[in-house]
Order: structure tokens, then sequence, then C-alpha cells
């Protein structure tokens, strides 16, 4: 059984890595998209500081009073406040805020992060503002800038193109010339084919990511907080899930226009509504529970958190079985439906 | 010989279609058999229900007297009418993928000087000519020394030369004891290759037997040709005939007496100088069962 299943991964390797076409699409794709993403958001330079405030009866969002304290009658700086002084501090060690001022009665404090420019500046700015003393509470951190929230978004969406149009329209192709015929008379069963079909592409979609990903990286030092290791952990679970997901469209379709529609079906909303190019948090509760039912939110979900908050593999286990449920269901599905032939 | 492949009452229905209705035959081991018929007439879903690809709406197909189980795929080299292989691999690699997939099979080097395939074995497959193609693909229904194989129109779109090679190679697998089951719509391929032949029509089988010995059940007689610039009224008026339009008009005269049709031609005054008789071929046999009309 290994001995056909390490032949057929062979095979499908050699052709798909003979493909010198396929190949470098599937590499050239993500690092332009990462490179010109950094590009076009690189310039957003933030013109306005943003200090986070808590304050007695100061409810989210809203403008504090300027009575509470002088700098908060400085211009060019948006004050808003907030409830959450622990998710605000984390905001400030990523450089999403440039100052949490706590101006609550007990206990008046102020965080800035020392490794950000605007965080000098605006203790400079309080400490010259006058009124009542507030202790600092130094925080540091690294900047999360755009292209570290989507760097995972471009290649988890590489990633899915990659399997389920890698795996998915694949086998409708060997389905539809008859090679897929000609596999069947042989004692290869359909199982060992399809784990050679899913190791293959698995192997191919990790390579080409980490490569991509350790590439654009060496340019662009992105920020990871957590492991490495991981982070491969979530790409080999989250790819494996998509595999198996192509597998099941392709299980029985006869003709590749239906399969690259059934395919497209998918994608699109997995694109859009997965968090891809920017964050669910806000979107209409309904909206966010349907993107619960997408592999790629929870792969993506689980990337993040160890990319930008350190996240450990416990830490983001519930992701990781959600999409390990999912990858095991679709491939049982998909084998018990799949079949050989076009009859 | 024992009987290797057994047919019994196979029937195969599609949606409104009864591609096979009531089939039933035995192939020896060591015979080549053949299954002819027109176009649509169930030959190809007859072999691939033989083959195990699809499965029968009823009846059995048994192999050495049992079903066909994981024994028959190990022991069946199958070539299919149209294959298509895995891009990019060369004619050495597909032979050592497919090769890879048995326990036990023909050595790389027996297989490779077999099918003649020496000189191609870095080729990419998809640059193979026709011919090439055909070797090859014959090669892997070969991988696994079957015992029986099968070839369905293996030799249709090859040119002669090519052909003529093909049918030298599926006579060295007989020569090796092996069991071949063919389908083709050449008849001269089939009398030169087969021991046994079925002729089927409408999904069932219309004669069987050997080619000698079907020649000889349905015809007692031979063909005279002549061309029509030799003919005259005279001679039309006297015999049955019927005109065959080639590139030089023939008359064909179908006599069971050779002597007294040329009697009858010469007292008419028919020239003989262009006069040919043949004996009746697979064709004529194929053609007056299954008639003459288009088939799909």
């Amino acid at each position: 059984m290994i001995k056909r299943i390490l032949a057929m991964l062979h095979a499908r390797n050699l052709e798909f890595m003979r493909d010198r076409s396929s190949l470098a699409w599937n590499i050239i794709l993500p690092v332009l998209l990462v490179f010109g993403l950094a590009f076009t958001f690189s310039g957003e330079n933030k013109d306005q500081y943003k200090v986070a405030v808590m304050a007695e009866g100061l409810l989210v969002n809203a403008e504090p009073d300027e009575s509470l304290h002088p700098l908060l009658k400085t211009d060019y700086i948006t004050f808003y406040g907030v409830d959450d002084q622990s998710e605000t501090v984390k905001k400030v060690s990523r450089h999403q805020v440039d100052m949490l001022l706590d101006l609550r009665p007990d206990q008046m404090h102020y965080w800035v992060n020392n490794d950000a420019v605007n965080g000098y500046f605006m203790r400079r700015l309080l400490a010259g503002s006058g009124g009542p003393t507030v202790t600092e509470k130094a925080v540091t951190g690294k900047q999360v800038r755009y292209v570290d929230w989507v760097v995972p978004g471009i290649l988890g969406m590489n990633i899915m193109f990659g399997c389920l149009f890698g795996v998915g329209y694949v086998i409708v192709r060997y389905r539809k010339s008859g090679y897929l015929k000609r596999v069947s008379a042989t004692p290869l069963s359909a199982t060992e084919f399809l784990i050679a079909q899913i190791l293959s592409r698995l192997m191919i979609v990790v390579a080409t990511t980490v490569l991509v990903f350790a590439g654009t990286n060496f340019f662009m030092d992105f920020r990871v907080v957590g492991s490495y290791l991981s982070l491969l952990v979530v790409l080999i679970i989250g790819t494996f899930t998509l595999l198996s997901l192509g597998l099941l469209v392709a299980s029985r379709v006869k003709s590749e226009e239906l399969a690259g529609g059934l395919l497209n079906m998918l994608t699109w909303p997995m694109m859009l509504l997965s968090g891809v190019w920017f964050s669910m948090e806000g979107a209409h509760p309904y909206l966010q529970k349907f993107a619960e039912l997408s592999p790629l939110t929870h792969m993506l979900k689980a990337a993040r958190a160890i990319m930008i908050d350190g996240a450990s593999l416990m830490g983001v286990s519930y992701n990781l079985v959600v999409l390990l449920i999912m990858g095991v269901v679709f491939i049982v599905l998909g084998a018990k439906l799949f079949k050989w032939t076009t009859d | 010989m024992s009987k290797l492949l057994q047919v019994k009452d196979l029937h195969k229905h599609y949606a409104d279609v009864k591609a096979v209705n009531g089939v039933s035959f035995s192939v020896t081991e060591g015979e080549c058999f053949g299954l002819l018929g027109p176009n649509g007439a169930g030959k190809t879903t007859t072999i691939e229900v033989m083959e195990g690809i699809s499965k029968p709406t009823s009846g059995e197909i048994l192999y050495r007297g049992e079903p066909q189980g994981s024994r028959f795929r190990e022991q069946a080299g199958i070539q299919f009418q149209s294959t298509a292989l895995q891009d990019f691999l060369t004619v050495a690699e597909q032979l050592k993928l497919f090769a890879s997939f048995y326990p036990k099979g023909l050595s790389f080097d027996e297989l490779v000087e077999v099918c003649a395939l020496e000189k191609y074995l870095n080729r990419d497959a998809s640059k193979l000519s026709g011919g090439q193609r055909q070797r090859l693909l014959l090669a892997i229904a070969l991988v696994n020394d079957p015992d029986i194989v099968f070839l369905d129109e293996p030799t249709t779109g090859l040119d002669p030369q090519a052909r003529l090679n093909f049918w030298d190679l599926v006579n060295k697998i007989k020569s090796r004891n092996k069991t071949v089951l063919l389908t083709t719509h050449y008849m001269e391929e089939a009398y030169n290759l087969c021991d046994e032949i079925v002729i089927m029509d409408h999904g069932k089988i219309i004669a069987q037997g050997s080619p000698d010995e079907l020649l000889e059940e349905h015809f007692q007689d031979v063909i005279i040709e002549l061309p029509m610039s030799d003919f005259n009224e005279k001679a039309a008026a006297t015999m049955p005939y019927r005109i065959l339009e080639k590139v030089q008009p023939t008359v064909e005269i179908v006599t069971s007496d050779v002597n007294a049709t040329l009697a009858e031609l010469l007292s008419a005054n028919v020239s003989l100088s262009g006069l040919q008789v043949r004996a009746r071929t697979l064709e004529d046999l194929f053609i007056e069962l299954t008639g003459k009309e288009l088939r799909a």
C-alpha cells in the first residue's frame, strides 16, 4: 500500500514541478500581493495622534470632557473613550494607539510605548500640559503594520486557491480525460489514490508557502511573536482541511466547467468573509456566524493569534480542532462519494 | 484448455438504451478472442464490464470460475480505447509508476524490449506519435505480466505500418501463452489475430466461432469481380450482379460455381482480362450480418 501511495505521490510531484508556468505562478502571485500591499499601505501614516481615555462615566468611543485633564484640550489629537484596559494596553504595545490615559480617580496612570516615536511625543506633551499627576506605565512592543496583519490573509487565500483548485480541478481533469479510469483498472485503491493526491499537494503548498513567507519576511520583517513551529502546525492542518474540501467538491463532478463554478462559489465567499483583507470584528453577528463555517476563518484566526499575539498551540486549540473535524468530515465524505469514471 | 473468463447472460442498460442485452460466451485460456461489431453494437460496454470497470445491470462475469476480485485486477492487463496519462512524465516514468501498483510483473528491460520502446524511454509521453503511444499503452497493460490482456480497438487511427507492427506485438503476446481479448473494427485484423470471434450487433451476439468456421458456415461461394467497362447487357441479363462504386466502377458477381459463371461470361463475349476471383472475407460476413446502414 505504502509503495503504491509513494509512487503516485512521486509522479504527481513530478507532474507539478515540471509544469513550470503553474509552479512559477504559485510562488510569484503571493509574493506580488505581499509586496504590492506593503507598498500600497506603507504611506498610510497617521496624521493624528490617537489617545484612548478611561474615565468615570465615559462611554466607549465617546469624546471625553476636556475638564478632566488639560491634555484633552490639545488640538490635532483624537481622544476617545475605552472600557477595556488590558485590550487597549495591547493596542498601545502594537502601536495601534499612541497612549492610554486612565483618569479614573483611583487609577491616574498612562501607558505609552517606549518603542514608538508617537509614544515619546505623547509623554512630552502630557508632561508639559500641567494638570493632575498621572504616573507612567510603560509598555514595549513592535508596531503591527497592516502588512503584518494581512500577510496571513494573503498566504491563506493563496493556500485556499492552491488547495481547492489544485486538487479539485486536477481530479476532475483526470476523471474527464480517462486517466482515473485507467488507474482504476490497477490494484491502486481510491483511498490510496486520494491519500497520494492530498500528500502531494500538501507538500507542495506547505513548501511554497514557507518559501514565500521566508522570502517576503526577509525583506519586510513581519511581526511573529509566537513560535514558527506553531505557525507551521496551523499551516499543515489548515492546508489539509482545505485539500479535503477540494476533494469533496471533486468527488464525482464530471466537467471542468462545473468544477470551476463550484470552486468559485466556495472560494469567493471564503475570500470575502474569512478575514483575508479586513477584520470581521464589527460585522453583523449573522455574518460572523456564517464566517465560522469557513475553514479559512479558523486558519487565519489561529495564524494571526500566533503571529501577532504570540498565542501558543493550546491558545488556538479551538480553531485547530474545528479545522481537524472539518477536514476529517470532508475527506471521509469525499472518499465515500468518489467515482473513478464519468458514468 | 480451461475457460478463463465466462460471460453469463450479461445485460447492461443505461437510462433508455439497452447497450448489452443478454450476452453469453466464454474465453478459453491462451486464445485470442475477438469481439467485433459496428459502432454502438455494445462491444466496448461488454469489454468494460468484463474488465470490471463498469458494473452489469444483470448477469455475471467469472474469472477462473470466480467473480472478479483483487486476483483478477492483479492478473489482468487493460488497454482502453482512449487513455490519458499524467502530463509531464517520460515513457520510463509512466512504466515505473504503473509497475509500482502491482506486486509482480515483467522486468522493466523485458517490457521495453517486447514493446520496442528503447528509443523513447526519456521522451515526454505526450509527445509520442500514435503508434509509439499505442505501444506505450500496451506496455502499461503488460506491466504486471498479465494472464489476460484486454485490447479495446488498439489500432484505430494507426497507419498501416504501425498497425502491422502492433499485430506483431500481439502475436508476441500470444506466443507467451497469454489470453488476449480484442475488439476491433478491422476485419483483416480479427482474421489475422483471433482464434475465436463473436460478432455483436444491437447488444446481442449474432455469430460466434473461429473466423474460418464462420466463413465456411455462411458462405459456400466466391466473388468474381470485373471492370464495369468489360461487362455488357447480354451478360447482365443472364446472372445476378451488383455494381461497386470504386474509382473504376466494378461489377461483383457472387457464385458457387466459378466454371459455369466464367463460361456464361465468355458466351456473352465479356473480356476476362480484368477479372479477379476472390474468396469471401470476414468483411463480407460482417456486412452480410450487420447490414450496410450507417451507424453512429
